[in-house]
């Protein structure tokens, strides 16, 4: 079979070109998708200056603006990979940098320290449209661990309930952050986005076996972190009574204690969301439920909390007895319900971070409004992170962060013609392309090796 | 030289389930031999090749056509405007703007996509069910590395919520495989994705055994992990070549052993021994192997170890590294089931690319989508689409009646059930799908799922809502 010339090769070679500073560029003729007050404008133009949006509207570019022609595509904001391991996973099965099992560390854990801008998954992460990504801390013991694929070979299979470890030695698992995603040593947007607890079956193994145990021990963690708050000069000289945490724990909990850092709560059952918004109303806390299989069956009470969700759409088998309740309609029912979502993806949302578009379609086919789907992959995520004021939907001032589609964003045959991040055109070559490329002539006379960028 | 086709080593198979006459198979009871060779029940391999029997049988069906879809028939060809006519279970006419018969209900298939009923080549359903707790962990015979006397048909737990779910994905056959923490795992089998007591009652009639074996990472961890053999690749070929030479040698005993009672001579029966009357049966072709393998270097080595050996290989699985053999694969026939989008979760699995069966299929080679996933299981359509992205991306001309084929018809060809599904043609199972639009987009659902002419999932049908017993009573009894 004959290779055509890549078909998308002139608008990749317009977007390998970088606009310098100052230089106003503006991307016309496409549908524009703009999650945010513009809603949708067809045949619109979005002008960007110095790594910013500078207007969404229609009519002509600005005169001096250098054009980039997408008519016949789709703009959207850049896409968010929420509840990921982006930066801090290479090769599943050899580890991330996500878990700490140490009694010392525990809610002071910041992941930020440990990602990698130059994992090979960032730049395959782009050609699914993602520019950001939300990275979330995993609570040790097997509250997320790589799923073995093909064959399960250890004998046992983790579950989505938190895995069969040893007891962890902290209740918190550490805060995450927001990333973007150009690889560069500047990906870290905001760091300490939220402490992550979980509950269910891990967190009472945390605890010591039992879910109501966990929710003392939190209640008096917080008690102390509380105390700590308001006599931190007398716990410095050693005049206050003991505290059960360690001196960085104690003060990576006092934002979150005061209302003022979400609470990151995975939870699965419905029992147990209804058990982790009873403890976020009396502690005054700021949440954010993660998993929530069953969260269609609380969903009144979720909403009437104000609490937004982070699910996986395609969540739908008993694959254990936290999540009988699964269904594909959970996004659609919470949505009815006027709950705030956010979408992960399968697998820490890492290495099959692409799929999240595929998920966000999913939902849509099983009833969530399309529109409410796009929100669940841009602007819900940035603002649930607070970073709603920079990116997240296409707005005047926000960061360029944003993807030329050639269809609709959400179908597997649509493709991120060119993704902009900061107003930088990202490079979509991947070490999987490269790969693909050197064997694509198996007759050649020299050997793959030869043949490389 | 390889013993044959894919297709010849099926049809062989299928002789045996219906009447034994290979070198293997029994004396038929009553004959000459029969008198001389006659063993007691269980010591004589052949007596009783099918020792737990399919009793599938198709539910309720009627006579029907569907008029006016959208078609990919499996074969290549999209139709617009379709008729597929129906009867007694079989796909009687497929063809563009013909009028349906008289008398047969209709289907208005108009604004609708009918395909092949979808088959899934690579599935842990049922010895890896839902929920996944230990007590379900029925799919590795963890306790040796050679393990070729276990049957995945022995673990399937029919009442798996995950076969329904499926179902609703379009999936009407699906390989169980057991799974790769062995050398030689055991029997894989092909089983309509039907509700049924037993597993048994979902075995597909006349369908061949598979052998999984595997390659890579997995034994080598296992078992060096338990300070013993294998503990390396090549380890792991030392193995798998002991195992051959053992079951070629147990061959030759029964073969000799029948030819001297069929001598009338008296003669001592070999020992019978269950691992190798399933390796025996490789080694006839009457059982396909079922190859995991991540990387294009093991996969050549495992070509050749299977030419050292006369058996033939049917499939390389996961194999996200085909496309770096994809010529090899072509000259010796053998389907590649993968995935498009997973990669890097494990070493071996770090140089996947999206475009890997497009580029096989660029190069004459059989490519398969496969899900090895309770979930991906129920949107094989999805993957094939992507995995058709990725081909057009590298600049490759594919249409989307090609494609289907990667999860309809090669699959099919790959288990040796393509003479009996896997494409829309007369003669064939009536296994169709009808979906609600264009099934390579993310929004596509099925509507009506037909297996064998019967419905088995109708949407709007509230007398065709399979569900599990695991589920009454409980929060999923709902729609999943």
């Amino acid at each position: 079979m004959r290779r055509q010339l890549a078909p998308l090769a002139a608008l990749l070679t317009l977007g390998a070109a970088l606009p310098a500073m100052a230089e106003t560029v503006a991307i016309t003729g496409a549908r524009i998708l703009t999650a945010g007050p513009a809603g949708t404008l067809e045949q619109g133009v979005v002008v960007i200056r110095d790594g910013r949006i500078v207007s969404v509207g229609r009519g002509a570019p600005p005169a001096g603006a250098r054009v980039i022609d997408a008519s016949g595509a789709v703009v959207t904001p850049g896409l968010f990979a929420t509840g990921s391991l982006l930066g801090a996973v290479e090769i599943g099965a050899l580890g991330d940098d996500l878990s700490v099992d140490n009694p010392q560390i525990g809610a002071a854990f910041d992941l930020t320290e440990g990602l990698d801008p130059a994992s090979t998954l960032i730049p395959v992460a782009r050609t699914g449209g993602l520019t950001s990504a939300v990275v979330l801390p995993q609570p040790a013991g097997g509250g997320y661990a790589a799923h073995e694929h093909d064959g399960e070979v250890s004998g046992r299979r983790l579950t989505a309930g938190g895995g069969h470890g040893p007891r962890p030695n902290t209740l918190f698992a550490g805060q995450g952050a927001v990333i973007r995603l150009n690889g560069s040593e500047d990906m870290v947007v905001r760091s300490g986005v939220g402490v992550m607890v979980a509950f269910g079956k891990a967190g009472a193994r945390a605890a010591g076996g039992a879910r109501g145990a966990q929710v003392a021990a939190l209640k008096a963690v917080f008690a102390d972190v509380r105390a700590y708050a308001a006599n931190r000069r007398a716990w410095e000289q050693g005049s206050y009574r003991e505290l059960g945490l360690s001196k960085a724990d104690l003060e990576a909990l006092v934002p979150l204690v005061q209302g003022r850092t979400p609470l990151i709560a995975r939870v699965h059952r419905a029992a147990d969301i209804r058990a982790v918004l009873k403890l976020a109303r009396e502690e005054k806390l700021k949440l954010i439920l993660e998993g929530a299989e069953e969260g269609w069956m609380a969903a009144a009470e979720i909403a009437r909390a104000g609490v937004p969700v982070i699910l996986n759409p395609i969540t739908n088998r008993p694959d254990s007895f936290e999540i009988l309740g699964a269904t594909l309609e959970n996004a659609a029912r919470l949505n009815a319900a006027g709950v705030t979502l956010a979408f992960t993806g399968p697998e820490g949302a890492a290495h099959r971070a692409r799929e999240i578009r595929y998920g966000a379609g999913t939902a849509v086919a099983w009833g969530l409004p399309w529109d409410a789907a796009l929100a669940a992959v841009t602007v819900n995520p940035a603002r649930m992170f607070g970073v709603g004021d920079r990116t997240g939907s296409l707005e005047p001032g926000k960061d360029a962060d944003l993807v030329i589609w050639s269809g609709d964003p959400f179908e597997p045959l649509s493709t991120p013609r060119a993704v902009y991040i900061r107003g930088q055109a990202q490079d979509l070559t991947t070490r999987q392309t490269e790969l693909r490329d050197r064997y694509t002539d198996l007759g050649a006379p020299l050997p793959p090796a030869y043949r490389h960028r | 030289m390889l013993r044959s086709g894919v297709l010849v080593v099926g049809l062989a198979a299928l002789a045996l389930s219906a009447c034994a006459t290979t070198s293997g198979a029994a004396p038929k009871a009553g004959g000459k031999d029969g008198a001389a060779g006659a063993l007691p029940a269980g010591l004589d391999p052949g007596a009783r090749p099918d020792a737990f029997p399919s009793t599938y049988r198709p539910l309720p069906s009627a006579s029907f056509a569907i008029v006016g879809a959208s078609a990919f028939t499996g074969t290549g060809q999209a139709m617009e405007n379709a008729t597929v006519v129906v009867r007694d279970g079989r796909i009687a006419t497929v063809g563009e703007g013909l009028a349906a018969p008289a008398g047969i209900p209709v289907v208005d298939g108009r604004g609708k996509w009918i395909t092949p009923g979808l088959i899934d080549s690579h599935s842990h359903l049922g010895v890896y069910a839902s929920p996944g707790e230990e007590a379900h962990s029925d799919g590795n015979e963890l306790t040796d590395p050679t393990t070729p006397e276990v049957w995945a048909e022995h673990s399937v737990w029919p009442q798996d919520p995950g076969f329904h779910t499926a179902r609703i994905g379009g999936v009407t056959t699906v390989q169980i495989l057991p799974g790769s923490a062995n050398l030689i795992g055991g029997r894989g089998v092909t089983l309509r994705n039907v509700p049924s007591r037993t597993v048994q009652g979902m075995k597909f009639p006349g369908a061949p055994y598979t052998l999984k074996m595997a390659c890579g990472e997995n034994p080598k961890r296992v078992y060096g992990s338990q300070g013993r053999a294998p503990s390396t690749r090549m380890g792991n070929v030392a193995g798998y070549r002991a195992a051959w030479i053992e079951a070629a040698e147990y061959t030759r005993k029964w073969d000799d052993y029948r030819a001297t009672i069929g001598r009338g001579e008296k003669a001592e029966p070999p020992g019978r021994d269950l691992g190798l009357d399933t390796l025996s049966a490789v080694l006839r072709g009457e059982i396909l192997v079922q190859n995991h393998c991540y990387r294009a270097d093991e996969m050549a080595i495992m070509i050749d170890i299977a030419k050292e050996f006369g058996y033939r290989i049917a499939s390389f699985h996961h194999a996200v590294e085909s496309y770096k053999i994809a010529d090899l694969l072509a000259a010796n026939g053998i389907c590649t089931a993968t995935w498009a989008g997973w990669w890097g979760f494990k070493l071996e699995a770090y140089d996947s690319v999206e475009a890997n069966v497009p580029l096989l299929q660029a190069a004459g080679a059989c490519g398969v989508i496969k899900s090895d996933d309770s979930d991906l299981i129920q949107r094989l359509n999805q993957e094939a689409a992507v995995a058709l992205a990725a081909g057009r991306a590298a600049g490759l001309q594919i249409s989307e009646a090609e494609a289907i084929a990667w999860i309809t018809a090669n699959p099919a060809k790959s288990l040796g059930i393509l003479d009996q599904t896997g494409t829309l043609e007369p003669g064939k199972r009536a296994d169709i799908v009808l979906w609600d639009r264009n099934p390579f987009s993310v929004y596509a659902r099925t509507e009506k799922v037909f297996i064998d002419g019967a419905l088995a999932w109708d949407r709007r049908d509230p007398r065709y809502q399979p569900r599990s017993d695991f589920d009454l009573g409980q929060p999923g009894e709902g729609v999943r």
